[in-house]
């Protein structure tokens, strides 16, 4: 055996690797320019459009910006001001940095690609870095968890008030989000029988049923706490440039800014991914792509541009969401999180726990026709249901005002006690 | 100020509707206004290609001219009005005896600081031989502070490149002669 070279899975691996980092922090480089983009467009101004092509006056629409931006803070200095924790005001970058990216090892980002034939390489060779991964799901969950462990980091060794505050709430948050966001992703597991994603996606492309139609609920549960995992408005919270002046990367600038930056980015193409891969098809398109796990090297690319595609949609409508609602107050986070998303999670896991369960029985008893029209009836019947019990529910005021109980020493300047009325309108709130 | 103070009106908020509580209405009302922004027509312009429109140049306030009369010699009769009426206190006149007869005085030395006009158009209302105007010029840049203090002859200069597209003052313009 040689001893010298690396293995030709090895090698494949690090190729993988190579290309999906380098795409990546491509790829996020270039999203902060669509995301400047279109927030011009919205405030209807034309946006970044000079940087083309470096000393020329090529102009490129603004292609060059990226590279622009990139050099300047990079450039800038690396500043680490005295009253911060150094060691972990190092580390809080670097976490996050490496938890967002090594996420990605369980992502597929495309089907296979044809046999190549080498020896020792498995065939077909499956657009994925760690292909045997079978806990797929949980590794990209867990790690997403350790990110969050940057950002609290930073928010601590800040040694800031707005990075302190950005970072208890972001921990609030995300631990408040992590759980419809298992919810809606548990459906999907128990539907396709696999936390490996890119089973999560063979299943669909067979079925040609994407998962967003079969779980609508689950979808709307998942879809609403990734825009709070990925923390984008409505839910910026921890950020909150507004109140907070950008909460835990306050006291950070230069690169290791840049890193915080990229790794907030990261986090939204990886929302973008997991929706896409659970809930909507993955590379699969009707009629396009086909669906079996042979292809030729046409149909992988076709099936790897599909998937590209419908994740830049997803960013889009990120972005785009992001000029279209102001940021929810806390306690509205908060009872958003606890009242609305969990029990609405639970409903759609019970709903799609009840139809696994019965599904053979039902397709011995009714045909598969009826049976499948009724795996696919009941989540919708749900999920409107659902929807309107959850508005139904919502108390009718968002008035979170102090209530005023006169103390002893107020009746000399008659304030009007607002007690009665608020009890009325809260009767669960008075003491017995 | 009081709590019970009967200035102060208390507002109440309004009960939230079904739409609202529902928040689908909402949720795609803020969609398509984002939406339609995102295509509608830009209000900015690529600035130095492509000129915003400022409406009608003849009363935009830009950089200042000093006007020729039809002998192409200065219109100003330094009679200091428009120093007098200056808030800013930009307007420097160097006074002298005119070599013409049909004046008594002229201005030998004439400077606007344009760093610390406000652009408020004073002078020109207050220019009893429409001699001073405000072009429709503005974008005003230079390198250093002494640059930016404009003399007689930049002045007349300014005349020179804006006459053509900007006529002066005339009776059936608004002007006083």
């Amino acid at each position: 055996m040689n001893g010298l070279l690396p293995s030709p899975e090895t090698l494949a691996a690090l190729v993988k690797i190579g290309l999906l980092v380098g795409g990546l922090m491509t790829a996020a480089a270039y999203l902060v320019l669509v995301e400047r983009w279109i927030a011009a467009w919205v405030q209807d101004r034309r946006g970044p459009n000079r940087v083309g092509v470096p000393l020329t006056k090529i102009r490129l629409f603004g292609l060059g910006q990226p590279l622009a931006d990139g050099l300047k803070i990079i450039l800038k200095e690396d500043f680490t001001p005295s009253h911060v924790d150094k060691v972990l005001y190092n580390a809080a970058p670097l976490v996050l940095l490496a938890a967002s990216l090594a996420i990605f090892a369980a992502i597929p980002f495309g089907s296979v690609l044809p046999p190549l034939g080498i020896e020792g390489l498995p065939d077909p060779v499956p657009f994925l870095v760690a292909p045997g991964l079978d806990v797929g799901v949980l590794w990209v969950f867990a790690l997403s968890s350790i990110a969050v462990y940057g950002v609290l980091l930073g928010g601590w060794a800040s040694n800031n008030k707005y990075g302190f505050l950005g970072g208890l709430r972001s921990s609030a948050q995300l631990v408040a989000y992590e759980i419809p966001l298992g919810l809606g992703l548990l459906g999907v597991v128990l539907a396709a029988g696999s936390l490996k994603l890119d089973v999560i996606m063979n299943h669909q492309a067979e079925t040609g049923l994407w998962f967003a139609f079969a779980q609508p609920l689950g979808f709307v549960v998942f879809l609403i706490a990734s825009f709070a995992e990925a923390a984008r408005l409505p839910f910026d919270l921890p950020e909150a440039e507004q109140e907070l002046v950008g909460g835990y990367h306050t006291e950070y600038a230069g690169i290791k800014l840049l890193l915080f930056l990229v790794s907030e980015f990261l986090h939204m193409v990886t929302a973008a991914f997991l929706i896409v891969i659970m809930f909507l098809g993955g590379w699969h398109l009707w009629g396009v792509t086909g669906s079996s796990q042979e292809v030729t090297w046409l149909g992988a690319g076709l099936r790897f541009g599909i998937l590209s595609a419908k994740i830049f949609a997803v960013i889009l409508f990120f972005m785009v969401v992001r000029w279209s609602w102001p940021r929810f107050r806390f306690d509205q986070l908060m009872n958003l999180a606890w009242k609305v998303m969990l029990p609405l999670g639970l409903l759609n896991l019970v709903v799609v726990a009840t139809i696994e369960e019965f599904r053979p029985r039902l397709e011995a008893t009714l045909g598969p026709g009826l049976t499948s029209g009724i795996a696919i009836g009941l989540p919708w019947l749900i999920f409107f249901g659902g929807w309107a019990a959850a508005g139904l529910l919502t108390p009718s005021g968002t008035d979170n005002r102090p209530i005023r109980r006169p103390g002893p020493f107020d009746s000399e300047h008659d304030i009007e006690s607002t007690a009665d009325a608020a009890d009325q309108q809260h009767p669960e709130l008075v003491e017995a | 100020m009081k709590p019970n103070d009967p200035g102060i009106t208390w507002l109440e908020e309004k009960p939230l509707g079904l739409a609202e509580r529902l928040y689908l209405p909402l949720f795609v009302q803020g969609l398509t206004t984002t939406s339609r922004h995102l295509v509608s027509k830009k209000n900015t312009v690529n600035f130095p290609e492509e000129r915003p429109a400022i409406g009608n140049p003849l009363i935009y306030r830009g950089v200042h001219r000093l006007n020729r009369d039809e002998e192409g010699r200065v219109k100003c009769v330094a009679c200091f009005l428009c120093a007098t009426a200056c808030p800013a206190h930009c307007i420097d006149i160097v006074a002298t005896e005119s070599p013409w007869e049909d004046r008594e005085k002229y201005p030998e030395s004439f400077q606007i600081d344009e760093l610390r006009c406000i652009f408020c158009g004073m002078c020109e209302e207050a220019c009893p031989v429409d001699a001073i105007e405000l072009t429709s010029l503005l974008d005003l840049t230079g390198k250093s502070r002494e640059e930016m203090i404009f003399d007689k002859e930049k002045l007349l200069s300014v005349y020179d490149m804006t006459k053509d597209a900007e006529p002066m003052k005339s009776a059936e313009l608004g002007g006083t002669l």
